[in-house]
């Protein structure tokens, strides 16, 4: 266990050692984080910038600092990629027009299974009381086979 | 009858996802497109103390074709660079994306250059204000300095006669 501790603990020292960067303000490097974590990378498109090893996106690493470093505020900074490369580098897409269906499918598929859901407890319900049990610890063994449909 | 909702819903889903199968996942629709080209001050590849800012290439339609000796898909692509400089359509001028200018010469002497200019962007930055995400890519700007079109990866003559030439039409009828 502890062998592995180490081992993660290298690890992450290894990650951060590849590209050292320098800020002159904690906040501005907590930033530079969260947008390279945030921000997709265009040549291995199931990565972020932090993660990708692609040489696209160091250039745009590169570029991310130099922003944040001159005092650009994360919003400048992801417009200044979206100006480039589209919605497409965001891995949280702005709600407007065309993302309208996105944002609305986890409400939308919630409320579908609700009702779906809601129409079985009914089902269930009326045909319960259709066919209420004359005696409940003598029910007839061929009534088990039965189709719920009447 | 209660096999019809269900029965829908999976037809609809596999419908989805069959269509979904022919779109390339890599393609990223590009934000510029009837934008103006970003500007930019690079050096020629082969004068590297001249500079080239998009000044220079205002007053006419032309294409802008990114690429790298490191690029593979650039050598596949390089006949028909050959071909399409040589129908003379419109200008074809060459951005060398991240390459070092010792290695894109050695390229195109080995395998010929196409290109009537050719500007050296080593580092990539102009390549970023391009939105390149994958060279080869070649953009079609109009006398204007706005880029008309995208293609990414690489252009074939079908690509060319497809979906460059029309355009290339149209831009130069409405240019007269």
């Amino acid at each position: 266990m502890k062998t592995m501790l180490l081992l993660l603990a290298m690890l992450t020292l290894q990650a951060q050692a590849i590209e050292p960067l320098h800020f002159d303000d904690p906040d501005k490097e907590a930033m530079y984080q969260q947008l390279t974590q945030e921000l997709r990378c265009l040549v291995c498109q199931n990565q972020n910038l932090a993660d990708s090893d692609a040489e696209l996106a160091g250039d745009l690493r590169r570029e991310v600092y130099e922003l944040v470093q001159s005092g650009k505020s994360a919003e400048e900074v992801k417009a200044f990629l979206v100006q480039r490369y589209g919605d497409f580098v965001l891995y949280r897409p702005p709600l407007q027009k065309n993302t309208l269906l996105l944002w609305a499918a986890p409400v939308l598929l919630l409320l579908l299974g609700l009702f779906a859901f809601w129409r079985f407890l009914a089902h269930q319900a009326a045909n319960s009381s259709r066919r209420p049990q004359a005696d409940a610890n003598q029910a007839d063994p061929l009534d088990l086979l039965q189709d719920e449909e009447p | 009858m209660r096999f019809v909702a269900p029965l829908l819903i999976f037809l609809a889903l596999g419908l989805l996802l069959f269509f979904g199968l022919g779109n390339d996942p890599r393609y990223v629709p590009s934000p510029l497109i009837d934008k103006p080209a970003p500007e930019f001050a690079l050096p020629d590849l082969f004068e590297p103390e001249k500079t080239w800012t998009k000044a220079d290439f205002l007053g006419e339609v032309y294409l802008l074709n990114v690429w790298g000796s490191w690029c593979v898909a650039c050598r596949t692509e390089h006949p028909f660079m050959e071909r399409i400089a040589q129908r003379g359509d419109v200008p074809l001028y060459g951005l060398n994306y991240r390459d070092r200018p010792e290695d894109a010469l050695r390229w195109l002497q080995q395998f010929g250059n196409p290109y009537a200019r050719i500007l050296s962007d080593a580092d990539g930055r102009a390549g970023i204000d391009f939105g390149v995400y994958g060279a080869p890519e070649t953009f079609l700007i109009d006398a204007q300095g706005i880029i008309r079109h995208k293609h990414v990866g690489p252009v074939t003559m079908q690509v060319y006669e497809e979906e460059f030439l029309p355009r290339i039409r149209s831009l130069k009828a409405g240019a007269m």
